[in-house]
Formats: C-alpha cells, sequence, structure tokens
C-alpha cells in the first residue's frame, strides 16, 4: 500500500536505506549532520549513522566536490551535498574536469560512483545568486549524469538508483517542491536512469516540463483540458542521457511541442529537446515549437519581479495557445 | 581595563554610540516587518556585532571601498547608508538601492564605495583584493574594508584572495567577524587553527585578534591597519571575536547553539559596554542619551513608513540593467 510523504521524507527515506543497505555509501556537506540540512533531507542520519559516515563540512564547496570525488576513486560511494546548485559553481573544477572526464581519461580504469545532491531554491525571493537553475550546465559536460526529480516518487526510486549508478550523477532538487506530499510505496522501489513519465496522455498538444515545471505544466494542461484540448504531459526525470524515443513518439503523434523548463533561455535545457526534436520529427510538427523559459536575467528578489522572470501556469497556457493556432 | 588610545574626540565617540544603537534599531525592525510579511527574501541580522562594522568603518575615508557579505545591514550603516532606502530594497521596493532586484544580501551602494553585500560566502574577498588592485593601478591611495565570517575562511578564495593581496602589498584590511557559528557549524568544528588571525602567518602578513564587541579596541587596530594599507606597506587580517544574537536567519530559525553560550554572550553587548565607556568619561549624560535614542528610533520610524509606502517595481523593470 502506497502512503503518502513528502519529497523531502522520500529523499530522506532513500538515504536511509542506502545507507543501511551498503556500508560504503556516506554523506558529506555543510549543515547536513547536526541540522539535518537546511531542507532536512539528511535528517536523523547522523543519529543512526555516525559522524564517521554523516559529515559536516565547512564552508568549502570545491574540497567537498574534490573529496567526492576521490572518495568515490578509493571504492566508496558518497553522497554529497550542496544546499543551492548555484554553490556548484565554486566546485565546477571538481565536477567539470575531473568527476566528469576520469572514466574516460583513465581509458575505462577509474569508476567515479559520486552523487552529486543540491537544490534549484526559485520563487522564494532568494535573489540571484541563490534562485538559478543550473540543468544545463551539466547536462552540457560528457561524463555526467542529471537528474530532477518532480514528484516525492521519483525523488526517492531516483536517488536510490542514483546511489547504485557507477557514474558521477548530478541529482537537482527544487526547494518549493520539498513540501509537496505524495504517494511513495512502503517497499524498495528503484527507477530506471534514463526512464521518463508520461504525467498525462493526450493527442493535441506534447508538453515536456523538466522538475518543479512538471507540476506547473500539469495544472496548465488541466486547465486547457477544460475546453476540450488534450495535452500530453512528459518529464524526462533524467535529463541526461535524455530518453529521447518517449518524446519524439509523442510528437509524431501530437505534431506540436511545447517545452517548460525553469533555466534562463539562451543554450537552456529547452533548447536542447527542440534540437533533437527538430532533427528527429521535423516533418510531423504543424507549428514551431514553443519554448517556455525563465528570462535572460539574473532573478530578481521582488516578488513582482521573480513572477515576471519566472515561468509560470499561464505561460504554459499561452505557449499551447499559439501552438494550438 | 586601561582605554584604547583612539584619538577619537568625545564626538565622534558618542557618533560611534549612535551608529551601533541606529544598526541595532534597524535589525530590529527588520526583524519585526519579517513578522509582517513585509521583507521580501531571508535577512541576516547583525544585532550583537556591532562593534566590528562600527570600529571598522570608522577607520575610513569617503573614498574608500569595502565589500560585504550576506550578513550585510551593520557594514551599510557604517558606512553611512540611507536606512530608508535599504529598508526599502529589503521589502522589494522600487526605491530600494538596487530598485528592488538585490534584496537584503545584495545591498550596494557605488557611489559611497560600497561594493555590495554579497550571497556566496567567500565572495567578496578576491573583489576586494580587485578593488585593491584596481586602486594601485590607479596610483589612488584609496583603501579596501574586506568583511567576511570566520565560515568564509574555509573557502579557498580567502587563501588565494589574501596571498594575492599579500604578495602585491595591495592595500586590504581584512576583516573576519568570527562570531562562532556558521549556520550550524561551530567555528571548532570546522577550523584547524585556534584563531582566523594564526592564519596571517601563511601570508606574512600582520594578524590582530581583537575583542570585536568593544568598539574603541576594534577601531584602534582598525586605524593601525588602514595606515599600513594606505602606506603602501600591505593588507592585514584582523579577526573581531563577536557573536550574533539572533538565529542565521529570518529563513533559518533552527538554530543548534547552546542557550548558555548565546545568554553570556548577550551578557557582553557591545552597545550597553560602550555606554558605560562612555557614562565614566562623563562623555554621556542620561539626557543625551535620551535624546540619542530619541533620535534613532525616529530614523527607524521614518524607514519603516518610507519603506512600507513605497511602490512595488514594475514588472518590465525585471529585464531592465542586465548590461552597462
Ligand atoms: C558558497 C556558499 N556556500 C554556502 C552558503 C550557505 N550559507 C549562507 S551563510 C552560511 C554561513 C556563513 O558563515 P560565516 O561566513 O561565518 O558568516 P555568518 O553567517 O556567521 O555571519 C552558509 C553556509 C552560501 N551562501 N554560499
Amino acid at each position: 500500500m502506497a502512503r503518502t510523504i513528502t519529497y523531502s521524507e522520500a529523499l530522506n527515506e532513500a538515504l536511509h536505506e542506502e545507507m543501511q543497505r551498503d556500508a560504503n555509501v556516506f554523506v558529506l556537506g555543510e549543515d547536513i549532520a547536526v541540522l539535518g540540512g537546511l531542507f532536512q533531507v539528511t535528517k536523523d542520519l547522523l543519529d543512526k549513522y555516525g559522524p564517521e559516515r554523516v559529515i559536516d563540512t565547512p564552508i568549502s564547496e570545491a574540497a567537498i566536490a574534490g573529496a567526492g570525488v576521490g572518495a568515490a576513486l578509493a571504492g566508496t560511494r558518497p553522497v554529497i551535498e550542496f544546499q543551492f546548485n548555484d554553490f556548484m559553481t565554486i566546485a565546477m573544477d571538481q565536477i567539470v574536469n575531473h568527476a566528469a572526464k576520469l572514466r574516460y581519461m583513465t581509458g575505462g580504469q577509474a569508476a567515479v560512483p559520486l552523487v552529486m545532491r543540491a537544490a534549484i531554491c526559485s520563487g522564494i525571493g532568494m535573489g540571484a545568486q541563490h534562485s538559478q537553475s543550473l540543468e544545463a550546465w551539466f547536462a552540457h559536460v560528457p561524463g555526467l549524469i542529471v537528474i530532477m526529480p518532480s514528484t516525492p516518487y521519483a525523488a526517492k526510486g531516483l536517488l536510490k538508483a542514483a546511489i547504485r549508478n557507477p557514474n558521477p550523477v548530478v541529482f537537482l532538487e527544487s526547494r518549493l517542491l520539498y513540501a509537496i506530499k505524495g504517494e511513495v510505496p512502503e517497499g524498495e522501489y528503484l527507477l530506471d536512469i534514463p526512464g521518463s513519465v508520461m504525467v498525462r496522455e493526450g493527442g493535441d498538444v506534447t508538453v515536456v516540463a523538466t522538475g518543479r515545471m512538471v507540476s506547473v505544466a500539469t495544472s496548465a494542461a488541466e486547465e486547457v483540458g477544460r475546453d476540450g484540448t488534450e495535452v500530453e504531459v512528459i518529464d524526462p526525470q533524467t535529463l541526461k542521457p535524455l530518453d529521447t524515443a518517449t518524446i519524439i513518439e509523442s510528437v509524431k503523434k501530437t505534431g506540436r511541442l511545447v517545452i517548460v523548463n525553469e533555466g534562463s533561455r539562451t543554450c537552456g535545457y529547452a533548447a536542447e529537446i527542440a534540437a533533437i526534436v527538430s532533427e528527429q520529427a521535423l516533418d510531423f510538427l504543424d507549428a514551431p515549437i514553443e519554448r517556455v523559459t525563465a528570462g535572460d536575467v539574473p532573478m530578481p528578489v521582488a516578488k513582482v519581479l521573480e513572477r515576471a522572470v519566472l515561468p509560470g501556469r499561464d505561460d504554459v497556457v499561452g505557449a499551447i495557445g499559439r501552438v494550438l493556432g | 581595563m586601561a582605554t584604547p588610545d583612539t584619538n577619537l574626540s568625545t564626538d565622534q565617540q558618542l557618533e560611534l554610540y549612535r551608529s551601533m544603537l541606529l544598526i541595532r534599531e534597524f535589525e530590529q525592525a527588520v526583524l519585526a516587518s519579517h513578522e509582517k510579511r513585509l521583507v521580501q527574501g531571508p535577512a541576516h541580522t547583525y544585532i550583537g556585532m556591532e562593534a566590528s562594522a562600527v570600529g571598522i568603518c570608522s577607520a575610513l575615508l569617503d573614498d574608500d571601498y569595502l565589500t560585504s557579505t550576506h550578513r550585510g545591514h551593520g557594514h551599510c550603516i557604517a558606512r553611512g547608508l540611507d536606512v530608508k532606502r535599504m529598508l526599502a530594497e529589503i521589502f522589494g521596493r522600487a526605491t530600494g538601492y538596487c530598485k528592488g532586484k538585490g534584496g537584503s544580501m545584495h545591498i550596494a551602494d557605488v557611489s559611497r564605495g560600497m561594493l555590495g553585500a554579497d550571497g556566496i560566502v567567500g565572495g567578496g574577498i578576491p573583489i576586494a583584493t580587485g578593488a585593491a588592485l584596481g586602486c594601485r593601478v590607479r596610483q589612488s591611495s584609496q583603501v579596501v574594508a574586506c568583511f567576511f565570517g570566520e565560515g568564509a575562511t574555509n573557502q579557498g578564495s580567502f587563501h588565494e584572495a589574501i596571498n594575492l593581496a599579500a604578495i602585491r602589498k595591495l592595500p586590504v584590511v581584512f576583516v573576519c567577524e568570527n562570531n562562532h557559528w556558521a549556520l550550524s557549524a561551530g567555528f571548532e568544528v570546522t577550523t584547524a587553527v585556534a584563531n582566523v588571525a594564526d592564519r596571517a602567518a601563511a601570508y606574512s602578513i600582520p594578524g590582530h585578534i581583537v575583542d570585536g564587541n568593544d568598539v574603541l579596541a576594534v577601531h584602534t587596530t582598525a586605524v593601525e591597519a588602514v595606515q599600513r594599507a594606505r602606506a603602501g606597506d600591505g593588507p592585514s587580517l584582523i579577526e573581531n571575536k563577536t557573536y550574533r544574537w539572533e538565529p542565521h536567519s529570518v529563513f533559518n530559525t533552527k538554530d543548534p547553539r547552546p542557550p548558555d553560550e548565546v545568554a553570556e554572550w548577550k551578557a557582553r553587548d557591545p552597545i550597553a559596554r560602550f555606554r558605560k565607556v562612555l557614562e565614566e568619561q562623563d562623555a554621556l549624560s542620561a539626557d543625551q542619551d535620551a535624546a540619542i535614542q530619541k533620535a534613532v528610533a525616529a530614523l527607524i520610524e521614518e524607514a519603516v513608513e518610507f519603506a512600507t509606502n513605497s511602490p512595488e517595481p514594475e514588472p518590465a523593470e525585471a529585464m531592465a540593467d542586465i548590461y552597462a
């Protein structure tokens, strides 16, 4: 029987189960042990697994990332936390030049089974240095896996799968999703990497949405559904490598595509999906592809400004209207 | 304890006192406004640390620079920024210093050399080194004061920026405000040395450990470090030992600090201490004190009114100011 728990609790359960299962799994990051994490994802791990496996670090993102890479090379399965994904920029050398490339540069000798967790914290007035959605940066780097769970169910199943994956995984959570509740089975389950989810089926328009934007897209789909428009919503879950087949198949059916992504527009993740569909299903499109993204601007603090920059339900409704002509 | 030689006139000392009070009252207004949901985004208050900002900024000249942190309100006020526009910024209003785009963590007044609060821990330290480099290139005698918390000293940026400033003998005063806790992390468990100032030895620059709740001690040390910087003799590292009274921020109220420790530090209130020093010197009568407190309260009241009645930015403003 499925129970209802929050996204944050689902992630926490995944960590508890994986640390219980494998003594080589450990967690490292700022404010994760005593405090249980800014967003309570590592709650109670310290009590259960002790300070050797649940480690509060100094504020040292480059060292956290590098320590994760090194510990992974040395046979463990670290799960490191960066609080806000914006702080990963400080650790980019270790993430991009090391974690992502060591497997390849060593001719397949080394493996870096490292999970890098961080939150996208838009929508609460945190401002330009704490509200970015950097998934496209990571997806651009060969050698990284990029995951963005959109529900408690996905959060748990994907985090467990990420921990067991032999590669470096950037695991991007969402601040506004932590308190969202959803059904999560009692027993153990793993989700596929890659593996997308058909959130909603429909024959008129395909909407591909990532992370928190999945619920935004779904609510837009419900809204236009009242007028009889049938919207298909696809959540890729794993942004890289991407399950392209599901998207292509859907576009071939609907002939119309809207992509919803919280990152800024230029060179963003939506552009990648648009490119793939243009390459593989151009002949099936009945209208130009629409992208719904954040504006090309640093995130402002003031609510009215932040609302103007972030993609919302009305923006998606508008885009659906445009592709329908 | 002997009063340090500060070379400050009575009026200047009263100004330090007034400035500390203004910071305290401003932060109380921020907390009260957060309760009323007027604050947009996070806010990290400076209550308990007032002597640090005031002691340092009072050693600067008008065209000197400073860099700040996420906990920057005190630095701004000590630098003489307008509390009305500061509070308006914290409320996300069009009349704020950054038109509501920056909020509490990014208040800046570039015209006054206040290069900005900073939401990235350790982010401001290399910028201070760079500002000093700019002063050197322009052959000006300006100095840069660089504020950061002890938590920031475990970032690579701290090491890289101070080493660079040291080899070029750049005019920076690095000011570590050691309030003993970085969010939930105690100083002792995250830092391999007993004092941040001990690290000065690694860069062959002077390190000063200062009672950061003693505004005159902070000021005296700052004067020495600023003189050294201005003379071209290079940077110094000042460690002001102090404490924040409130939880980390209005968004992070889960507080792991022992209540006894918090109470102990509240008993070392930098404002009450300085009031006592002034009273003992007969520099502050009860009437004068009441007048200063009243004037400060009026400024805060005016700021709250100004910020509350200021307009929200126009949505179209969101896309302005991206490029110069
Ligand atoms: C690079 C980076 N990492 C983490 C954070 C989250 N964070 C904000 S303030 C803070 C603690 C900072 O401690 P300290 O530098 O001592 O300043 P204090 O808050 O004590 O004034 C942390 C971890 C951040 N803003 N930036």
